[in-house]
């Protein structure tokens, strides 16, 4: 699998799912500055890593949508390329229009930073191929925009489409309005695009993806990928 | 020429900090408040002429980067444009509001 992880000005999960990324892949992902404008060729996996881009200026993801890279993202994701991106990288995708909807600010208003539990809604993906359908994982959530807003029309047809790839849930996969932390419009953790190439959450798989670190439910995500994409 | 641009919530997307700021007025002990909604204002400095293309290119921007038009909307108004054929009264601003559904 060749990866490759993009860099914007304040990312600072980058070197977390790169580490991943080496351990589960056997070869380190390239690392792609913002200001380049090409994704290398045969890339099969571009990560859009988690932290705080630009300063989180104007909107979260806002300034890094517009950056010279991802025209190159935008167009490898319409070549078909698979497109991770974990929360600030989620954010962007939404700003860049990969995505629809958009994260605003948690209902709380208070920085979440736990971990929390996912109800795993669709498997049939290269992101969640590793995973039971309805299975519960554990992924830590560290942000204070993470409150996923859609209208009633674009979350109709996310759910009749089978693209909330994840919910917020409790431990036994029970949706409720208790397990949603940000809240997030029908505990929406994470969404896929029609294509199903494209995934956006905003719990981090690369943060618990080693026993040492407490938890390894984020490093079957890795291994899906491997799996799905070469 | 000047663009001075308001950019607001959408009506019926929650506002959780208008809801604190709602409420710590409140607790300061004004009274009668029935709703509060935040938003920003920026002002963009235009070397445009023509009022009609500033608007355009102030529209284009708030269309491309400064609104997140899913949950945005925007206004502006277009301050100092030299009208054609005036003769040095005070120029008229040039507003433009943005609606929900575009």
């Amino acid at each position: 699998m060749k990866a490759a992880v993009i860099v914007f000005p304040a990312s600072n999960c980058d070197r977390d799912v790169a580490t991943v990324l080496k351990q589960v892949a056997g070869a380190p992902p390239r690392m792609i500055w913002h200001g380049d404008s090409e994704i290398p060729p045969g890339t099969d996996l571009i990560v859009l890593p988690g932290g705080f881009s630009y300063g989180d200026y104007l909107r979260c993801g806002a300034m890094a949508a517009q950056s010279p890279v991802m025209r190159a993202v935008v167009a490898a994701a319409r070549a078909g390329t698979a497109v991770l991106g974990i929360c600030n990288g989620f954010q962007i995708l939404t700003e860049s229009g990969l995505l629809p909807g958009v994260l605003m600010r948690n209902a709380s208003l208070k920085f979440i930073c736990r971990d929390v539990t996912l109800r795993v809604e669709q498997t049939d993906t290269p992101f969640t191929n590793r995973y039971g359908n309805g299975g519960v994982v554990t992924f830590p959530v560290a942000h204070h925009d993470g409150n996923y807003y859609a209208d009633e029309d674009t979350l109709d047809r996310l759910e009749g489409e089978g693209l909330v790839a994840f919910r917020y849930s409790d431990g036994a996969g029970e949706v409720t309005p208790e397990a949603n932390p940000n809240g997030s419009r029908r505990n929406v953790a994470g969404i896929l695009d029609p294509g199903r190439r494209i995934l956006g959450l905003m719990p981090h798989p690369e943060r618990l993806a080693d026993p040492a670190l407490g938890g390894s439910d984020g490093r079957a995500m890795f291994e899906g990928l491997l799996a799905a994409v070469g | 020429m000047k663009a001075r641009i308001t950019i607001t919530l959408k009506p019926g997307v929650l506002d959780p900090q208008g809801k604190a700021i709602e409420g710590a007025l409140a607790g300061l002990g004004f009274g009668g408040i029935e709703g509060v909604r935040q938003g920003k204002y920026i002002e963009i400095e235009i070397d445009e002429s023509d009022p009609e293309r500033a608007r355009s290119r102030v529209d284009d921007m708030c269309r491309r980067l400064l609104a997140n038009t899913v949950i945005e909307d925007y206004a502006f108004e277009i301050e100092g444009a030299d009208v054609p054929g005036s003769t040095g009264d005070a120029d008229p601003d040039v507003a433009v509001q943005m609606g929900e559904g575009e």
